[in-house]
């Protein structure tokens, strides 16, 4: 059995109906577990003090943001070389939820950079490549809402995804290619050096664990809408032509 | 039952307010879309008298 068999809208609602309650249930639990466990049962930083607590928001967030852009980027390679609807609808119903996932990155950072950098924003390599990202999730949802025809809609927000990806990847690496800006290197790594403390290391995990099943869910959850709504544009036109 | 804080009080808890506001924006938004879509498509497939 092919992989691609389920780039077939009847199979995938079929499958996706079978794992969404699990990833809503995961989701919504691992979620509960970090956040729960990072707030009230993880001491306060020595120099950060009490603001450690936003890496539980901010670091998952900022994750997914960008990681949601590569998943567009790969659904969007798949529509552009193998014209399955099903990927690009996927593409499609992974925007907003990477529009909500990078703003609360940029609302939380901000709020951790007041107290501990003593400004809002600033500048940096890493701020402004991500808030670039930001942007660029707005163009690619005013280009769907912008044009008629979906096959070129998506062969347009295609192509904007593989140039948007450039901004994806300075988001993620900014910190590695540029020395001069504020915002520090991962929080997470291979290199356990550069990983931050034991006692913040598995909350950060679970809610890790619990935005990315939570994207999982939503993102499975809109795609079957979108299928639906085109299933529902096609049988009205089929009807209206009649 | 709320951890002490400190002088930070008002930072953590507008960020987490603020997660709170966006992520239940989020999930309302995709759940509202997932019910307009399942109801356009019960429409469309519903026989029409006629």
């Amino acid at each position: 059995m092919s992989l691609w068999e389920y780039a077939n809208p009847v199979k995938f609602l079929g499958l996706s109906g079978k794992f969404l309650p699990w990833a809503w249930g995961l989701g919504a639990s691992c979620l509960f577990i970090g956040l729960v466990w990072g707030f009230f049962f993880t001491p306060d930083d020595y120099r950060m003090g009490s603001t450690v607590k936003i890496i539980y928001l901010h670091v998952p967030s900022a994750l997914m943001a960008i990681n949601a852009w590569f998943m567009m980027l790969v659904a969007s390679l798949i529509w552009l070389i193998r014209r399955h609807h099903v990927s690009a609808l996927a593409a499609k119903a992974a925007a907003p939820i990477g529009v909500a996932m990078t703003l609360i990155a940029l609302v939380t950072g901000a709020i951790w950079g007041q107290p501990m950098w003593g400004t809002w924003w600033v500048w940096d390599p890493r701020l402004t490549s991500f808030l670039i990202l930001f942007l660029f999730y707005f163009g690619y949802l005013a280009l769907w809402a912008g044009i008629g025809n979906p096959d070129t809609a998506a062969d347009l927000t295609s192509i904007l995804c593989i140039v948007g990806s450039v901004f994806a990847v300075l988001s993620r690496y900014a910190v590695n290619f540029w020395s001069q800006g504020l915002h520090q290197g991962a929080s997470l790594s291979l290199d356990k050096e550069e990983n931050v403390a034991d006692v913040f290391y598995l909350p950060l995990l679970f809610s890790i664990a619990g935005f990315v099943l939570l994207f999982f869910a939503l993102v499975l959850l809109g795609t079957r809408s979108e299928i639906q709504l085109r299933r529902a544009r096609a049988l009205s036109l089929r009807g209206n032509a009649q | 039952m709320i951890p002490e804080l400190g002088k930070y009080a008002v930072s953590v808890l507008s960020a987490y307010g603020a997660t709170a506001v966006i992520l239940g924006v989020l999930v309302v938004y995709v759940l509202r879309r997932s019910a307009v879509a399942k109801a356009a498509l019960a429409a469309q497939e519903t026989p029409k008298d006629g």
